[in-house]
């Protein structure tokens, strides 16, 4: 018997698939987004649109939100550690936290390495804005990845953006011939078997989330439509007039996506979403996006 | 060729369409009622149990679900789908479908931290069968006319009873196809 592989960990992101992965901050919260049909949550100290407005140093959440959201719900719980912060991920394992979010929400503890994730049993989900990212994540041990999009602004161009980038630079792999790969990796700044492996699958060897400036239902649709796993919605649901509710479209645009007639009436009185921010108007200090490598 | 449905309402869906292909047989992922009709098989995949039972609500797929099992053409279920399919879960008062006369304990392993592979011996299936245990359930009661399958560390992981079949792992995570070849061979003789 063997805990932690890699089956083990990459299936439980698989097991996520078409699903929505919600954050929240008390143990009330969680309760809505499992009623509401989550796959997951995220339990933070707050979600990053507050962690925007704070400003300051954000690091993990006390261990109590954690622990009080695992008392709460039965599906999944995810926690957030800081990138680099080697105890506050053992921490979080040490805990039973389900996944850990090596995430640039938080400010970085390492402003040069990443965490070796494949030394936990725990498995990790990593933010990514191209492929040569996406590949040193998931070469350092990342079981799930997500698009790190612009967290906190309502706005869902950069997700879009991360999106399209990594998919279109899979389909190049894919269609390059082997002896072109090596120059590709180099260029990529990406481990050479991992594009192999790529080119094999003809997709990523993990599940790829959108996550980063998902503020309404059809937010959610556009990114499945775009090739996302699924979906993390951060600051868009208890930042809204109506959570359960907005929850639940969601949840529903997720799974049916390309069915605009049902995403119309769901949309329906949502209530103000969350106000959102120009990424243009964005000080680069504050663009999370770009803490990472 | 027969044709297996595979419930698509969320979780690990694509794997278990590779895995029907591979084995020879069509898939058809079912996102809506209607398509049930058009199956002779159906495979409810692993994921979260609680979303796929809200979005069955949702779309009204309950009272379909459970004249599929009743019509005698097999269903299996995975992980979520074996919470999904039991006549029984420990700590709920309501069932699922509740088709197999199995009693089932959700994340009875424990959390990530504690989900593992194993290999398995598996009656009518074969040796060594490299099983993925995620955040797994276990069957802790069957019903007198449910065959055994396999165990693991005593708790019962996989069984069948008539047309349905049920475990409590990921066969679909797997390149061994043994399980899903079994089940399609069930959907074969169900046709005939």
């Amino acid at each position: 018997m063997k805990t932690g592989t890699d089956r083990v960990k990459r299936g439980m992101a698989e097991m996520q698939k078409g699903g929505v992965i919600m954050d929240v901050v008390n143990a009330e919260q969680a309760k809505i987004a499992e009623e509401a049909g989550a796959v997951a949550v995220m339990a933070l100290e707050r979600v990053p649109s507050d962690i925007r407005a704070a400003g300051g140093v954000a690091r993990m959440a006390d261990p109590r939100i954690m622990e009080e959201v695992m008392n709460a719900v039965s599906i999944p719980v995810m926690a957030k550690a800081r990138i680099g912060h080697i105890v506050e991920a053992r921490i979080l394992e040490a805990m039973g936290v389900d996944y850990i979010d090596e995430s640039e929400v938080l400010t970085p503890a390492d402003e040069e390495y990443h965490l070796y994730k494949s030394d936990f049993t725990v498995p990790f989900v990593c933010g990514c804005r191209d492929l040569g990212e996406a590949a040193r994540r998931i070469g350092e041990g990342a079981s799930m990845l997500r698009t790190k999009g612009e967290p906190g602004t309502g706005n869902i161009v950069e997700a879009v953006r991360h999106m399209r980038q990594v998919n279109a630079q899979v389909r190049k792999v894919v269609g390059m011939n082997v002896d072109e790969l090596m120059t590709e990796a180099k260029l990529l700044g990406a481990p050479f078997e991992l594009l192999l492996q790529i080119k094999e699958l003809g997709r990523l060897p993990v599940v790829n989330f959108a996550a980063g400036g998902v503020a309404t239902p059809a937010d959610a649709a556009l990114m499945m439509e775009l090739g996302a796993d699924g979906v993390f919605v951060g600051s868009g649901i208890f930042k809204s007039d109506n959570p359960a509710k907005f929850a639940r479209a969601i949840v529903e645009a997720t799974t049916h996506y390309q069915d605009y007639k049902l995403i119309a009436e769901l949309s329906k009185e949502l209530g103000t979403p969350m106000k959102g921010i120009e990424i243009s108007s964005l000080a680069p200090e504050a663009r999370m996006q770009d803490r990472g490598w | 060729m027969v044709k297996v449905g595979v419930l698509g309402l969320q979780g690990a869906v694509r794997e278990h369409v590779r895995s029907i292909e591979e084995s020879g047989a069509e898939a058809v992922v079912i996102k809506t009622k209607d398509q049930l009709e058009e199956v002779d098989g159906l495979i409810m995949p692993g994921g979260e149990s609680t979303t796929m039972r809200r979005l069955i609500d949702k779309y009204d797929f309950m009272d379909s679900l459970k004249e599929f099992a009743q019509s005698g053409k097999p269903m299996f279920g995975t992980c979520a789908g074996l919470i999904l399919m039991a006549k029984e879960l420990v700590d709920y008062d309501q069932p699922h479908i509740g088709a197999m006369d199995v009693k089932v304990e959700r994340n009875s392993f424990g959390r990530q931290r504690e989900s593992f592979e194993a290999e398995l011996d598996i009656a009518g299936v074969g040796e060594n069968y490299p099983a993925v245990f995620i955040r797994a359930p276990h069957i802790v009661a069957a019903g007198e006319n449910v065959e055994i399958l396999a165990k693991h560390d005593n708790r019962i992981v996989f069984a069948r009873e008539g047309q349905f079949l049920g475990c409590s792992f990921h066969p679909e995570l797997t390149e061994d196809h043994r399980i899903t070849q079994y089940f399609i061979n069930m959907v074969k003789e169900a046709k005939k």
